[in-house]
């Protein structure tokens, strides 16, 4: 069994007693990613010799005494649009290959407060743009089930280094299901949080009213843990929520009885494998022996949110991404005829296929004449996506469906063509426009590839999803299984 | 409403992209293709409706106008890919 299966409180009472250092987890991680990654792709940066360093001072700090970090000592991951001071951030992109951050992202910092320790920087589609990690301009991360076979994105780094035992936990970012979908494909358990809950600053904006960081964990008392670190207001972002933040892991008392679940049929509807659904409603059976109650909801603007999704997410990375224009940071193109000309070269050398076609969607859907049609039209019917939570969380505590139509796809089956790449985010995508909290829990496999149940909560009722999910978790035993690798 | 080669150049103008041929006819397919699929929205009546911009009712997030101390100079610049005497160096924008 590797360390990183250990619960936390084990990880702890072992540091306590002496029979473990915070070295040698480091050295677990690093071991690990030497036997794995030269096939699994999840790391585009390591920080080796700062995690060593700071290893040595936290078993300093362990034979000294005093009071330690939420955290303390467990090896993390973090995605590459996250930046930290220090340590390159590339967003997977070549416009960033020279990053070198001089700031941590607020989730970093909390992140040191708790005392874990940052082993290195996750692949990622560009930019946060993709499903599949296909979009790295590095190189794609394979899924450590099946290496012939997507890990999911975009933060498909992240998914994939906690599957195969390489970190102990990762964060990762979710715009339209960037943190469940590949925690789905990898069979691992990720959560995005309540929009505002978990600062955004210092994370490298795609679309900046959908983006949230949050944690991806081999379980659901893990990714309690990594919430309660990172979440809380930050006054340097100005979405940031004011709210109290409550004992997240206190919450997971195991008992879902008289727990209220609402099942959209648009989720189980076309398009759906049949194994999914399965493995679903599988699960809302484990629910019901639980003493929970199910019933079909409605979600009747299902259909029209990857449109508004991709007008939104565009239009707002089409902004957001004109920063990147080769004068203050990043890579400059040579030989540029005038000012206008080194921006334009700059982007165009910088950027890859993806980010280049939804920053001309973007501007597409902003440009005069086009604003009303596109652009306000979408954040129109987001509201009424959004008053399709409102109206079951009337009735409903949580809703329960897939995190994604089917398991991870083989490397290249879906490349060159974008629409069918984006109709994957069929069951995150309505999630993320209404800002609410959704994790996946892994609930199955079909045909060797793991499947993700999503458990949606109302806005800032993080809790009842813990509780829910990990109620689920302890029925069954589909997150203690592990990828066989090297 | 289809997207012509012209419309894709006049984009990539505004958007600071510098297309080859090859990826201009490629982006009007594609774009053509996402916005036929988009035009699915205008089969709802949203005239009633109001558009959300954000979800959280969070307005103007105002914070005391006091001065504080700025990032050291040679930090900001640590990235800038052309410098000069404290100042990022861009090509001449006057004649």
């Amino acid at each position: 069994m590797s360390l990183f299966d250990l619960r936390l409180q084990d990880v702890h009472s072992k540091l306590n007693n002496k029979e473990l250092t915070v070295s040698d987890l480091v050295n677990a991680s690093y071991r690990r990613i030497t036997e794995t990654d030269e096939t699994i792709k999840a790391f585009l940066t390591l920080n080796e010799e700062n995690a060593r360093r700071e290893a040595d001072n936290l078993d300093k700090q362990l034979q000294e005494g005093g009071e330690r970090g939420l955290l303390f000592g467990l090896p993390a991951g973090v995605k590459d649009n996250i930046v930290t001071e220090g340590l390159l951030t590339t967003c997977a992109s070549q416009f960033l290959s020279n990053y070198n951050p001089i700031y941590d992202a607020t989730t970093v910092s909390k992140l040191k407060s708790a005392q874990s320790v940052t082993i290195g920087k996750l692949n990622m589609d560009e930019f946060a743009m993709g499903g599949s990690n296909e979009n790295s301009s590095y190189y794609p991360t394979r899924n450590p089930w099946n290496p012939e076979y997507v890990p999911g994105g975009s933060s498909g780094g992240s998914a994939a280094s906690v599957a195969a035992g390489q970190v102990y936990f990762s964060l990762g970012s979710d715009t339209g299901g960037s943190i469940r979908q590949p925690a789905a494909y990898c069979g691992i358990v990720g959560l995005k949080p309540t929009y505002g809950l978990v600062s955004r600053f210092g994370l490298v904006a795609f679309a900046s009213s959908l983006d949230q960081i949050g944690p991806l964990t081999k379980n659901v008392e893990d990714s309690a843990y990594v919430l309660q670190a990172i979440a809380g207001y930050d006054e340097k972002d100005s979405t940031s929520a004011n709210v109290n933040i409550p004992d997240y892991t206190s919450a997971l008392t195991g008992d879902v009885k008289g727990l209220r679940i609402g099942v959209p049929r648009e989720y189980l509807g076309e398009g759906i494998d049949p194994q999914v659904k399965e493995a679903v409603m599988q699960a809302l059976k484990t629910f019901e022996s639980m003493g929970a109650t199910w019933e079909e909801v409605s979600l009747p603007h299902t259909e029209y949110a990857i449109a508004t999704y991709y007008l939104l997410a565009s239009s707002e990375a089409s902004s957001n991404l004109a920063r990147f224009d080769g004068v203050r940071y990043g890579v400059r193109a040579d030989n540029p005829d005038n000012l206008i000309d080194l921006y334009r070269k700059s982007r165009s050398q910088g950027f890859g296929p993806e980010v280049k076609r939804r920053i001309m969607l973007g501007t597409y859907a902003l440009s005069s004449g086009y604003y009303d049609a596109y652009y306000l039209k979408a954040q129109k019917v987001r509201t009424l996506i959004k008053q399709d939570f409102d109206n079951v969380f009337n009735q409903y505590d949580i809703i329960i469906g897939p995190t994604a139509p089917t398991t991870a796809f083989k490397i290249g089956d879906q490349v060159g063509d974008p629409l069918t790449m984006y109709l994957n985010d069929i069951c995150t995508i309505p999630v993320s426009l209404a800002g609410i909290p959704a994790i996946s829990v892994p609930c199955g496999t079909a045909d060797g590839m793991p499947i993700g149940l999503q458990i949606i909560g109302k806005a800032f009722d993080e809790s009842t999803v813990l509780r829910a999910a990990h109620a689920f978790e302890q029925q069954t035993e589909f997150h203690k299984s592990r990828p066989q690798l090297g | 409403m289809s997207i012509t080669i012209k419309d894709v150049e006049h984009v990539a103008n505004l958007a600071r992209l510098e297309l080859s041929n090859e990826e201009k006819e490629q982006f009007t397919g594609q774009l053509n293709a996402i916005l036929k699929y988009a035009e699915k929205l205008n089969s709802l009546d949203t005239d009633n409706v109001e558009p959300t911009s954000h979800v959280l009712p969070i307005t103007n997030v105002m914070r005391e106008d006091i001065t504080r101390e700025s990032l050291p100079i040679e930090k900001v610049l640590l990235n800038a890919p052309d410098e000069e005497d404290g100042q990022i160096k861009v090509p001449a924008v006057l004649e």
